[in-house]
């Protein structure tokens, strides 16, 4: 069994609650291969791409027995070459098929970054949009079990600084099934940014077909006292520092982006309007992160709303450590969220 | 190969050869304000491969693709206006001299990133497998794409995968002023692509003919869904690496070298073949010519009178619809 898989295994049931109003419970893993079993039964044109897609793992479920369904030349094992391959998907796209390339390691994505950003991201642009380039490009990011430097990044943040890319964030089974449907509609290369810890979170999942829009955002938990912007991995931590903060006689909204770019801007706005102070919650290291773009959003749209200073919290600048005692004083988690919360609402 | 096809060859490799002159007696005028790379000299490789060549078949180009586009078929005046950076221009002024794009034809555009559109080529190639069709891809680059990770990557995948992509070298021996013998141990950059499981040829990239005669092989094989080929040209480019500069003698390549491939004009030689067989006399070249000409004056009229883009637009295109 993988490390990631036990690891994951020994998390907690998080469950997910509102997201829609069905009672069928979905794991974010048997979501995601919904997307794509429901996408690539409607359109012919979808196919899966990359190392281990058609191996008897299916990346972690995601995209087990699809081949068996759909065939070797819909869902295909690739050389080891992410660069290449990213063009490739980027070419085959431009042809008119639809693409989902898939990354296990978000570590690996940066070996890619010459057809990501130089090509597939630039090349509507550059050519007036003469060429759309229909891509997806999954990527998991992984957390703990000594994942080390290299394999457990999250470059989301780097990543917001491609024109003509597109960044989304499920951290819901709900909203990873219908951005992933999403993504795959979408006219344009698209960055699936899927965190390891989310894949046995569950949450309801509707069976029929959906898509979530790109670019909006919704609130979690409505509150008074603070915004707490969490992305990817870290709602379900700030959800838990939510329950806490509650038990202090503390209210705090959270805002899941789930876009990262083009974020929504409006529900940021509303929220911090609302309750003067915010928070945020990235998986990555704090220069030059998601947590910084918004903070620079709010200090130039949202600073006369703000009552207090805003505060990030991330990865500190060093690279992932592996000793798990190093790993503990690297991660924020909950713990931390609250502790930042509690202090920013402090008069 | 029929008279219509030798004709259409000449016309082809004169098109591009009168285009790129044109281009560079205008560049000082400072109203083509975009970096160029003139192909003159190294005509035939795009003149001899894309005549075999449909309309949906694709092409994929570097930072030097004017005569790839020209050979494919490429709409002129949108070429010669994206030069100029009007509205009217094949990318509307997105693009410039190292981006020229027109997909009616095949051309899905080009990159300036050396060995960038390898894996292009070969994701066209991969659609055109995993939609059953028999378009063909052809990947134009130098030999300084030989020197990427994405020559290696790409050639190893569309040979596993057995892709209807032809790869076309165009070997004119420099990378800007860094000779091939200085960037890689041997001068037998074909051999690479045998070992990755396909046929490799090396060329005399000035002979239209040989070209031809290779690409025609290669096209048929892609069809019939029998896999990639390689073909390395040996070629020379007359201009320096942009822009219109010279770079002959006073420590720059050999002035020598630089004679011995002149002499060797792919143009010259061809025409005269086309006459010694009787396929063309002066008479009819002199025509031929007069026709590119006035194609050409047409095309800069029509890219010189054209709007620019107004500032309002910048941020259009960033995503498509």
């Amino acid at each position: 069994m993988p490390w990631t898989t036990v690891q994951v295994e020994k998390l907690d049931n998080f469950f997910i609650k509102g997201d829609s109003t069905g009672d069928r419970v979905l794991t974010y893993r048997d979501a995601l291969h919904e997307a794509f079993d429901q996408s690539m039964e409607r359109d012919t044109k979808v196919f899966i791409m990359g190392e281990g897609v058609d191996d008897i793992a299916g990346v972690f479920g995601t995209t087990k027995g699809l081949k068996e369904k759909y065939g070797s030349n819909r869902v295909f094992d690739t050389p080891i070459a992410e660069n290449s391959l990213t063009g490739i998907a980027a070419g085959a796209a431009m042809a008119g098929l639809r693409p989902v390339f898939i990354h296990a390691r978000m570590d690996f994505l940066l070996l890619s970054l010459d057809q990501l950003v130089n090509h597939a991201s630039k090349w509507c642009y550059m050519f007036g949009g003469k060429v759309k380039v229909p891509l997806v490009v999954r990527t998991i990011s992984a957390r703990g079990w000594g994942s080390g430097a290299q394999h457990s990044q999250c470059i989301q943040g780097m990543l917001m600084n491609v024109p003509g890319l597109k960044i989304v964030a499920p951290a819901t089974p709900y909203d990873a099934k219908g951005l992933m449907v999403s993504a795959i509609i979408d006219n344009n290369p698209v960055l699936f940014v899927e965190h390891r810890w989310l894949h046995k979170t569950t949450g309801n999942v509707p069976k029929e077909m959906y898509s979530i829009p790109i670019g909006k955002g919704v609130i979690r938990r409505e509150g008074e006292d603070i915004t707490i912007v969490a992305v990817s991995y870290m709602l379900v931590e700030a959800l838990k520092a939510a329950e806490k903060l509650q038990e202090s006689g503390i209210s705090a909204e959270i805002v899941d982006l789930r876009t990262l770019k083009p974020f929504d801007e409006e529900i940021l706005l509303e929220s911090v309007a609302k309750t003067g102070r915010l928070l945020i919650a990235d998986t990555g290291c704090k220069t030059g992160s998601v947590a910084s773009e918004i903070a620079a959003f709010a200090a130039e749209k949202a600073f006369h709303l703000l009552k207090k200073p805003v505060k990030r919290v991330c990865c500190p600048d060093t690279p992932t450590p592996t000793s798990d005692v190093l790993e503990k004083a690297f991660y924020p988690g909950d713990e931390h969220i609250f502790n930042v919360a509690m202090n920013l609402v402090k008069k | 190969m029929e008279k219509s096809k030798l004709i259409e060859m000449y016309k082809t490799m004169q098109l591009i050869r009168l285009i790129e002159q044109r281009i560079n007696d205008e560049y000082k005028y400072d109203e083509i304000k975009t970096p160029i790379h003139l192909s003159i000299g190294q005509e035939a490789v795009a003149a001899g491969v894309c005549i075999h060549l449909r309309k949906d078949d694709y092409i994929f180009g570097t930072h030097r693709s004017h005569a790839q586009y020209i050979a494919k078929g490429g709409d002129i005046k949108k070429m010669i206006a994206e030069l100029y950076l009007r509205k009217t221009g094949c990318a509307r002024g997105r693009g410039g001299s190292m981006h020229l794009v027109d997909p009616d034809v095949g051309i899905l555009g080009s990159s300036a990133i050396v060995g960038g559109s390898i894996p292009l080529g070969t994701g066209t190639a991969l659609a055109s497998k995993l939609m059953n069709n028999d378009r063909v891809t052809v990947v134009f680059f130098g030999d300084g794409a030989v020197d990427e990770g994405t020559f290696h990557e790409s050639l190893n995948f569309a040979a596993l995968k057995k892709l209807p992509v032809v790869y076309v070298c165009e070997n004119n021996f420099y990378a800007i002023n860094s000779h091939q013998l200085s960037r890689q141990v041997g001068d037998n950059i074909y051999k690479w692509a045998q070992n990755y499981g396909m046929p490799g040829f090396r060329i005399d990239g000035n002979d239209v003919l040989e070209v031809s005669d290779y690409a025609q092989k290669a096209i048929s094989r892609c069809r019939r869904g029998e896999g990639p080929t390689f073909l390395e040209c040996l070629t020379y480019r007359w201009k320096g690496h942009i822009g219109t500069v010279d770079d002959v003698g006073d420590g720059y390549r050999p002035r020598e070298e630089y004679d011995y491939w002149v002499s060797k004009c792919p143009i010259k030689w061809f025409s005269e073949f086309l006459k010694d067989t009787g396929v063309l006399t002066d008479e009819h070249i002199k025509n031929i010519d007069q026709e590119i000409y006035d194609l050409i004056d047409e095309a800069f009229n029509y890219a010189q009178n054209s709007p620019k883009p107004s500032p309002d637009e910048l941020l259009n295109f960033v995503y498509a619809d």
